[in-house]
């Protein structure tokens, strides 16, 4: 067997009465990619905050290659050679490339000598891994991958053997993702050792070694990759059998129910996001919109629910025209039977301070049925709100506790459950399982489904590719702020994520 | 020739305490703790220099003395903001109020003259230096006046300030400490990844602040004036604040900046109750209006975007 990179015994942590951490046991191979997976709040980040010294466990040992020690702050897990690529990049966005690199490792109280080491020991680190960035570039002007890289290189110019990725994927492309891996693998090829901390389960078979599933605050198992499934991975995550494929018959889609003829969107620069888009969507289908992140989604969206305002095009609902270009006011949407799941539930989808009670009739509080003269209805609204927790297993199940309580799951079900019980005839759908559990994200796809085989009209708009081709009857992938391409539900990966790239469009340009 | 020298002369004299206010709010700010007490450290800094130096005789002690208490103020506002994670802007309208406040009831108590203290000469003054050959190149055409009037003949405290905006952009761009600093106002959640302390860090910023406030109070109270007089800096620390917004948190063009709001300020001394053709007696009012009303113009329409450090006035909380 293997040396251990990392070995953790026994590590137990609480936030006062939560027990985030549970008598973990963890062991890294040398040299291995070892997977770390799990729901979120299942307590993976809070196991490698502690292995890099943000948190000091309550009990337990860490010993890094054999040798136990105390890591105390991120000094002492630095000087063991641990580095951690955070999921919310821990850099400085006005400063170079280099200056980011030797912050905190800057040599000596002048930094004329530190800068040029740094300079000379990049260009080596850059090329013996493949992660070219440049180290007189500005961090704010580079993509999320070169950012990623940038951390990784951190990483390395301290001297790490040991690498944590924490949720590295979240915001990268597919073919960023691609090169990411094709990254760790090299790192691996030079001996060191990666720990990949994942919610997503096709990453872990791509390039794991080893995995370890945790769940509610204890590790529930370790397997070889290859002597494993996605199933099993899945059932041990969520504690239950998950379906992680939606099964659904064949869309039945019958007259349109939403026409989009030639949008147009600017943002608050002037610049064109939405450029002349034109599309429908039938009733009983679902249509995807896929692409990166910032490609005119959001504002698409949000143009067609009457949050902002387009400059050009019409949007027609149930044949009806939507003042798109003027005055639009969502509410009167909703009263038209168009329901809006947002991107971000935090501001746009829930107040957050307020119950879930409250919660769950935001944008409807004005129908007579949570009325009593010109006075909110207390008592129905809050049986109502328990009907909706019973039917969606909003968990806890207490309609007076504040939505920031909630996990995401489970605050992506109020919304859910809100926008859908009103029987909308088109439901527009932004990233609905972004920060999602598995055993809720499975819910929210049949729930969707559902709505589809109701013959209801649903857009989806999300990231995740998987999302995007398991639920979707047609896909059109947008980028640049223009429809590129329209595949059925049954699109590869490689043709959808060519197409997110912006690449036939270019070629047909040459 | 001679008016335009006698007014840049003038600018530079009233530059110094904006400049030093301004490049001690620079390392605080910096750093991301805002702070809007520089004026109240300035007033504090100047009442133990006027008081210190009416009881011993000497500058020098009233400077130590100065910058001991503005340090001190600039820890009160470092406890609350960076330890005890408050609100930046009140904990700095707190200490305004304090050294408003205390430096008249101890002026009263102490020296009763209204709230002034004693006036004092010589050796507890910082005076004007001459410089080598400034009287005899006084007649040399053009450069004479320049070097003899405007750069020789300013006080020690002056050369300082001038002296510190170099010296400021030496740290802030070519050392640890300096690299540290801009990070932390920026991310300061990068700066704990990598393993440095935030607040020892945020802490020496804010000890930088004090102790150039407490130059800039010294300034006002024994090279500008002969002694600590109530409400003397009358508003300069917010001025500085405006420079520094103005020069956008750099170095360089808050000595510019600076200088600018000084020669507004100069040209409203200099041409109080003059007649001007065509418009005749301008009202004195209006004169000493003239500079907050181009700060005014100034700051609404001239500077473009000035993005201040991204963590300023947010206390920094671990979380994950």
């Amino acid at each position: 067997m293997a040396d251990a990179a990392i070995q953790l015994s026994g590590i137990s942590k609480s936030f006062g009465p939560v027990r985030a951490n549970r008598d973990i046991d963890l062991l890294v191979e040398k040299g291995t990619i070892h997977g770390i997976i799990g729901e979120n709040g299942a307590g993976k980040s809070t196991l490698m905050s502690i292995l890099y010294g943000f948190y000091q466990a309550d009990s337990g040992e860490i010993r890094v290659n054999g040798k136990p020690i105390a890591i105390l702050s991120p000094n002492d897990a630095i000087a063991a050679g641990i580095g951690m690529v955070h999921q919310h990049f821990m850099l400085v966005q006005n400063f170079t490339v280099l200056e980011n690199v030797i912050l905190g490792a800057e040599g000596e109280a002048l930094l004329g000598k530190g800068i040029a080491k740094a300079r000379s020991e990049l260009k080596r680190l850059e090329r013996e891994y493949g992660l070219d960035v440049g180290p007189d570039a500005v961090v704010e002007d580079l993509s999320v991958g070169l950012q990623q890289r940038v951390e990784i290189l951190k990483a390395l110019y301290r001297g790490a053997d040991i690498l944590i990725l924490d949720e590295p994927t979240g915001v990268l492309t597919p073919a960023e993702a691609d090169h990411l891996f094709r990254i760790l693998g090299q790192l691996k090829a030079q001996g060191k050792t990666v720990v990949l901390i994942t919610h997503k389960l096709r990453e872990i078979m791509a390039i794991t070694d080893n995995v370890s599933v945790m769940r509610q605050g204890t590790m529930v198992a370790s397997r070889k990759t290859n002597a494993t499934t996605v199933e099993e991975l899945a059932e041990l995550m969520v504690g239950r059998r998950v379906l992680l494929r939606v099964e659904k018959e064949e869309a039945q889609a019958a007259a349109p129910k939403l026409v989009v003829k030639n949008l147009t969107v600017r943002d608050s620069r002037g610049v064109t996001v939405v450029d002349d888009v034109s599309f429908e969507v039938r009733a009983g289908e679902i249509v995807g919109i896929a692409g990166v992140a910032g490609n005119g989604q959001s504002e698409l969206l949000e143009a067609i629910s009457g949050i902002r305002r387009a400059v050009n095009g019409t949007v027609l609902l149930d044949g009806e025209p939507i003042d798109v270009t003027g005055t639009v006011d969502p509410g009167a949407l909703r009263d038209r039977g168009l329901a809006h799941v947002p991107e971000d539930r935090h501001h746009v989808g829930l107040v957050l301070a307020f119950d879930e009670a409250e919660n769950s009739i935001l944008g409807y509080h004005d129908k007579p049925q949570y009325l009593k003269g010109p006075f909110l209805d207390i008592p129905a609204i809050r049986a109502d709100a328990r009907e909706k927790i019973q039917k969606y297993d909003i968990r806890p199940a207490n309609e007076r506790l504040r939505t920031a309580n909630f996990s995401g799951g489970n605050q992506q079900k109020v919304v859910l459950a809100r926008e859908i019980e009103q029987d909308p005839g088109v439901l527009l759908v932004g990233q609905p399982t972004r920060g999602v559990d598995v055993g809720a994200i499975e819910f929210i796809h049949r729930r969707l489904v559902a709505m589809r085989d109701a013959n209801k009209a649903v857009l989806l708009v999300s990231v995740e590719l998987d999302e995007i081709r398991s639920l979707s009857d047609r896909i059109l992938v947008m980028f640049a702020g223009r429809i590129v391409g329209e595949r059925d539900g049954n699109a590869t990966e490689g043709e959808l994520g060519l197409l997110m790239a912006g690449v036939e469009k270019q070629e047909a340009a040459e | 020739m001679d008016v335009v020298v006698q007014l840049i002369d003038a600018t530079v004299r009233v530059s110094v305490p904006l400049l030093l206010a301004c490049l001690a709010g620079l390392y605080s700010e910096r750093a991301g703790i805002f702070d809007i007490g520089l004026e109240g450290k300035m007033l504090a800094g100047a009442f133990a220099a006027g008081t210190v130096a009416a009881l011993t005789g000497s500058a020098w002690i009233a400077l130590f003395a100065a910058v001991g208490i503005a340090v001190a103020l600039a820890l009160v506002h470092g406890f609350a903001s960076i330890t005890n994670r408050g609100n930046q802007i009140v904990s700095g309208v707190a200490i305004n109020f304090i050294a408003a406040g205390s430096t008249i009831i101890l002026g009263q108590a102490w020296f009763s003259q209204g709230g002034r203290t004693p006036s004092v000469g010589g050796d507890a003054r910082f005076g004007a230096i001459e410089l080598p050959g400034a009287a005899a190149l006084r007649d040399v055409p053009v450069l004479g006046p320049i070097y003899s009037e405007i750069i020789s003949g300013q006080t020690l405290l002056a050369y300082f300030a001038f002296a510190m905006v170099p010296f400021t952009w030496w740290v802030l761009y070519r050392t640890r400490f300096g690299l540290r600093l801009r990070a932390v106002g920026e991310n300061p959640a990068a700066v704990d990844t990598a393993g440095i302390s935030v607040p020892w860090l945020r802490y020496r910023a804010v000890i930088c602040t004090g102790i150039l406030t407490g130059f800039a109070g010294t300034y006002l109270a024994l090279s500008q004036n002969a002694g600590f007089v109530k409400d003397m800096t009358a508003g300069r620390g917010y001025i500085a604040l405006a420079a520094l917004i103005f020069a956008k948190w750099k170095p360089v063009p808050a000595m510019w900046a600076c200088l600018l709001f000084g020669f507004l300020d100069a040209i409203s001394i200099r041409y109080q109750g003059v007649a001007f053709p065509g418009i005749g007696r301008v009202p004195v009012q209006l004169m000493q209006a003239l500079p907050y009303i181009l700060t005014v113009i100034l700051l609404a329409g001239f500077i473009g975007k000035a993005i201040p450090p991204r963590a300023g006035g947010v206390p920094y909380v671990k979380e994950r």
